[in-house]
């Protein structure tokens, strides 16, 4: 079992949870407000339950607070995908969906997982992020549908974001399941979506990559952890 | 309290039916949406409920400056949860208002346009991570001490509403003291900020409760068909009296050299604020006045788009369904 693997499932809660989280008293309505409010506190709660165990089992004295606050971007294993801006409500809803469909597939894998801690994470995840992809998946489905000038948004925000949707399967040692396999369910899935929001999915399935590995975040990584790390860097004595 | 300066509307209904309406109400009856109420009643209730759901709304926008800052991931999850029950409350209040006849959307331009106002302390800014402790501690608090007697107002949907958004705003408070205590008990910059806050916060938290009754008008009416249940002196007094034993036991220092127990009256006497500010942040001149309606408008405009393509993609659907039929 590799603890950057655990990382990884909590790097992408974490920087999602924290993207969502900016919208929070700007919502198109006060019904989405509270809406994206949850799924943030869903994907912070599972941040804190992934990176407390990839914490404990590195065992090197860190916590799941330290993991979060106290590393720099390159260190962040989390995808390509997670760390784009929100923009407007479409691409924002867009970006849910995509890693809901990713998610949910990978979530209800790992409830398989031997390791019976990684089984029990998944199992209480598996139960919200159900709900998530529900959410997103019928918001896609408004707005692509909804008016001309939503459906132009919404086309736009998935040719924006396709080529971040590679990743989520690119696979190596380090990832707790074969991601890989995920692929058809994921594409299943969102091709039935995508047609009756009447989108069209992007030819070309070019694939940024360099999140789970580190090798190469986004610029935006670097300025959404100046913000979110700013009182633990600036007071590392203090305790909250 | 989150309606301050709510203007009372006077009844030219007929004299019989608001005399009956007044027994109905000093029997403790609960007046619900389809009873018969005085135009004045409606009015003032929608004014003040509206103004309760606007600060709600807009008092989101203070705490939510800190979401993401917040410096432990609990923290963040509490901040968000707090800020998200704020919505849930101001959709309640907007419910509430909707059953005396004024829609969300209405309601949402008066407050846009200026023709409604929001609670004065939520054109304050929040400048430090203690300022989430003394919002909830303060202004939570403050405003716990008039919404527990409004579960008891005359009006049925307001009241329930406040039975609700009552026990989560003790919880509020609870999160707020206790970040204080962190803050009051950390490093020594942690205490200047828990200082700092308590410093600016005080203040526009007893400008809460709106000006001396001896200089308002309008609360007569409004006491009488109980949606003001207490004088603003009087909770005032109640928010000081409880408060200044909190900040001992902080070990942070009310801002205010006059602050002294009265055996006498067997509560503390205090400094007034500034009641020129007061006006001042009533008008738009907030420090942060703009800045509020600006984002509130923002989130308004750019949501545009959002509203009406679920409304159109709702009706779609709905033709679909006819069509099949």
């Amino acid at each position: 079992m590799s603890v950057t693997g655990l990382i990884r499932m909590g790097d992408n809660t974490l920087v999602l949870g924290q993207r969502v989280s900016e919208w929070c008293g700007h919502a198109p309505a006060l019904e989405e407000d509270i809406a994206l409010a949850n799924t943030a506190l869903d994907l912070i709660g599972q941040t804190q339950l992934w990176l407390r165990l990839a914490a404990e089992r590195e065992g090197e004295g860190r916590t799941a607070d330290t993991l979060a606050y106290h590393r720099d971007a390159w260190d962040f294993r989390n995808l390509l995908l997670v760390e784009q801006p929100n923009r407007d409500f479409g691409v924002t809803m867009m970006r849910q969906f995509l890693f809901d469909s990713w998610h949910l597939e990978a979530l209800t894998k790992l409830v398989e997982h031997d390791d019976t801690e990684i089984s029990a994470i998944a199992q209480k995840s598996v139960k919200e992020v159900t709900y998530h992809r529900e959410r997103s998946g019928d918001m896609i489905i408004a707005l692509g549908d909804g008016t001309e000038e939503s459906h132009a948004r919404m086309q736009s925000a998935l040719d924006r974001l396709w080529p971040y949707v590679g990743e989520m399967f690119s696979t190596d040692t380090d990832d707790l399941i074969d991601m890989a396999a995920l692929r058809p369910a994921f594409d299943a899935h969102v091709g039935a979506v995508l047609a009756e929001a009447t989108l069209t999915r992007p030819e070309s399935d070019f694939a940024h990559l360099g999140g789970k590995t580190g090798a190469r975040h986004t610029e935006h990584l670097g300025h959404m952890l100046a913000t979110m790390q700013v009182l633990p860097r600036s007071y590392p004595d203090a305790t909250w | 309290m989150y309606a301050q300066m709510i203007k009372s509307e006077a009844s030219q209904d007929d004299p019989e039916k608001l005399a009956a309406f007044q027994a109905r109400i000093d029997a403790g009856e609960k007046i619900e949406p389809k009873d018969w109420m005085p135009a004045g009643y409606r009015k003032t209730l929608i004014r003040q409920i509206g103004q309760h759901a606007h600060s709600e709304i807009v008092g989101q926008l203070p705490e939510g400056n800190w979401i993401t800052r917040a410096p432990t991931l609990e923290r963040k999850a509490i901040l968000l949860a707090k800020v998200q029950d704020e919505a849930g409350h101001g959709l309640y209040l907007y419910c509430a208002a909707e059953t005396l006849g004024v829609s969300r959307d209405e309601l949402t331009e008066m407050l846009l346009d200026g023709r409604m106002k929001y609670s004065s302390i939520f054109a304050y800014p929040t400048l430090t991570w203690a300022d989430m402790g003394a919002v909830g501690w303060l202004v939570d608090g403050a405003a716990i001490m008039n919404q527990v007697p409004l579960q008891r107002t005359s009006y049925g949907p307001y009241a329930r509403s406040m039975v609700r958004i009552c026990k989560e705003e003790s919880f509020h408070q609870r999160q707020g003291f206790d970040i204080m205590m962190k803050m009051a008990n950390g490093t020594d910059a942690q205490k200047r900020m828990a200082q700092d806050a308590l410093n600016r916060f005080w203040y526009p938290s007893l400008m809460m409760f709106g000006p001396s009754d001896k200089e308002s008008v309008h609360s007569e009416q409004s006491m009488a068909w109980k949606i003001k249940m207490n004088s603003n002196d009087e909770l005032r007094q109640k928010f000081v009296d409880q408060t200044v034993p909190q900040a001992e036991y902080l070990g942070l220092t009310i801002p205010d050299e006059t602050l002294a127990f009265n055996e006498d009256k067997g509560g503390y006497d205090f400094a007034e604020p500034d009641w020129s500010e007061f006006f001042d942040v009533l008008k738009g001149n907030g420090p942060c006045s703009v800045e509020r309606i600006e984002a509130r408008q923002k989130a308004w405009d750019d949501g545009a788009w959002v509203r009406e393509a679920r409304l159109a993609h709702a009706a779609k659907k709905q033709a679909a369904k006819v069509a099949a039929e």
